[in-house]
């Protein structure tokens, strides 16, 4: 787990790919393509990049039109303005037309760090799951970002892909396989169920690692699809944890992938979901590091709440 | 379609359609009446002089395009559509009825000539750019056109994309305010002033000019000169009479969002030949 790589860096690297094998990809995005890393692509196909400038609205309705004309669209901003600023004009000229733009948003959640809670959004999945036609996808390392770029390209609809600024570690092998609307089991064990996307994948599998030693056996899962989400698995896992699931996201605890889980499950009776995240409150500035630690999302935290349950 | 050079022939046409646009707002009992009726006249020139369409190949990659930024007034374009043969006159009377393909605000349906969903406004704008930058990346001719409101010049995000038009010059792209005066709360002069037009438009960079919404000779000079490419976009600046052509609902804010009950269909009716 030595290797880290912001899932930022691998969709600008996954884009200029992408670019190379389809004439019909072209890349929006407003005056942050140094941030959420699209200035690979414009570098490469300059006449396939459209700087929109500071004006998300105006982006999100261009990329509209450029879908009208038969593009495969990926429009990108920072994840509060993308899905904040923009959010209408991604409900009613996107989604409801079911328009093929990919929207990539970086600078996700509290990583955002030092630039505080103006920049830090934690309702963007509460927001996009909420709109029909919409789907959702929160990769959790460079690997799968890279796999999710190729995966939605051939898929003819709306996405959100959530990114992030933070390097995380590199958690999959390159021959990773992923579908929207599948999970992966990635721990087995009866104790917990702990479900996690995102960042958090990683201090998931470390909390699950640090409860092994001792002597308790979690099971995690990988649930980057979460709008479609893989109902099926969800279940099953849950039923092998004896109906305790502890959900983990870097969001808020409303609307989000504990949201998301709880919802499913209510549906079919006696399970006990306990969501991990933000709570119902605002980020501030500080160093990724600080502000996961502050908002108690580190693995020994999650090692606590963990406990807690079982 | 061959475009119908006769601006008395268009005249016609639009005399019709109005008929057609009440008698579709009476039956659903519920519409914008005023905005659709001061309009005709230019959606009719569009549509039957200006544009490159076949409604037997509504899929034609190289057809111009339409948007309905204001898609309130969508009752002007699907009279146009189905007179033009995109869908069966027929379906006009299921307007606003649940399950027809006539949503109280435009839908996407290419194969019915619907080109985009709209109704929120100041997004089309936008949309039109797109289509416009993806026809230049191809090299295709095709022009993208968008309708607008005065009303709607009150949504920041329409001088965004007038930003966008103008800043790239594009030289395919086409738009056509339809300034009556009147927004659903009143009279723009009451509520927010959004002139000067001309002036806002020409420093984002647009080629303007001024007409009588209504005067079909001047839409036809207008449209012509604004097809020529000259390295900027085209904003037709259309003064024109909300409810235009029935006298009891001419330039009355009351009729922007209401359609026409019995007694006043009856009038309108008779002043525009439709008995």
């Amino acid at each position: 787990m030595s290797e880290k790589i912001a899932t930022r860096d691998a969709y600008g690297r996954a884009l200029v790919e992408l670019g190379k094998k389809r004439q019909d990809v072209v890349v929006l995005d407003a005056d942050l393509s140094c941030s959420t890393k699209t200035i690979h692509f414009a570098k490469a196909y300059p006449e396939r990049f459209f700087n929109m400038g500071v004006a998300e609205q105006d982006m999100m309705g261009t990329a509209a039109g450029f879908a009208l004309a038969g593009k495969t669209v990926f429009a990108s901003s920072f994840a509060m303005f993308a899905t904040g600023r923009a959010f209408e004009i991604v409900r009613n000229s996107i989604a409801y037309p079911k328009l093929n733009v990919k929207i990539c948003a970086s600078h996700a959640g509290l990583t955002v760090g030092e630039d505080g809670a103006s920049h830090q959004t934690v309702e963007d999945i509460a927001i996009m799951r909420a709109i029909p036609n919409m789907s959702v996808i929160v990769p959790a390392d460079g690997v799968e970002t890279a796999k999710v770029i190729e995966s939605i390209a051939d898929y003819p609809g709306p996405v959100y892909v959530r990114l992030s600024r933070a390097a995380s570690p590199i958690l999959f092998p390159q021959d990773h396989l992923f579908q929207l609307g599948r999970s992966q089991v990635l721990r087995e064990g009866k104790a917990l169920a702990i479900v996690a996307c995102g960042l958090m994948l990683s201090y998931a599998m470390e909390a699950a690692e640090l409860l092994k030693q001792q002597g308790i056996e979690v099971s995690v899962l990988n649930m980057a699809s979460i709008k479609p989400l893989d109902e099926k698995t969800l279940k099953e896992v849950a039923d092998y944890c004896g109906g305790k699931v502890m959900t983990v996201e870097e969001h808020s605890i409303m609307g989000g992938l504990g949201s998301a889980v709880a919802e499913v499950l209510a549906e079919y009776g006696a399970y006990q979901v306990h969501r991990v995240g933000v709570r119902d409150e605002f980020g501030q500035s500080g160093k990724a590091s600080d502000l996961l630690e502050h908002y108690q999302l580190t693995p020994h935290h999650l090692v606590k709440q963990a406990q807690s349950l079982i | 379609m061959q475009p119908i050079q006769d601006p008395e022939k268009l005249k016609e046409i639009a005399r019709l359609l109005r008929i057609d646009c009440l008698k579709m707002l009476h039956q659903a009992g519920c519409g914008h009446t005023g905005g659709p009726l001061g309009m005709m006249d230019l959606m009719v020139a569009l549509y039957f002089y200006a544009m490159r369409h076949d409604p037997k190949n509504p899929h034609w990659e190289d057809r111009d395009r339409f948007i309905l930024a204001n898609g309130h007034t969508c009752p002007a374009l699907y009279v146009v559509l189905a007179y033009a043969g995109y869908f069966p006159k027929e379906e006009l009377q299921h307007l606003r009825q649940l399950g027809s393909p006539l949503q109280g605000h435009p839908k996407r349906k290419v194969e019915w000539g619907i080109e985009m969903s709209t109704g929120s406004l100041g997004q089309g704008m936008s949309i039109g750019n797109g289509l416009a930058m993806a026809a230049r990346l191809d090299a295709r001719d095709f022009i993208t056109y968008s309708f607008h409101s005065d009303g709607e010049a009150q949504e920041g995000m329409l001088w965004e994309a007038a930003m966008t038009a103008g800043y790239r010059g594009l030289d395919n792209r086409i738009g056509i305010l339809d300034d009556n005066g009147i927004q659903i709360d009143g009279y723009n002069k009451d509520i927010k002033d959004v002139s000067p037009l001309k002036e806002k438009f020409e420093a984002f960079g647009w080629l303007t000019r001024s007409i009588d919404g209504n005067d079909m000779e001047a839409i036809m000079a207008a449209l012509d000169w604004a097809r020529l490419r000259e390295g900027k976009p085209k904003m037709i600046l259309a003064k024109t009479i909300l409810g235009k052509g029935v006298s009891i609902f001419e330039n009355l804010p009351k009729y922007h969002g209401v359609a026409p009950n019995d007694e006043e269909l009856a009038i309108a009716l008779k002043e525009l030949g439709g008995l």
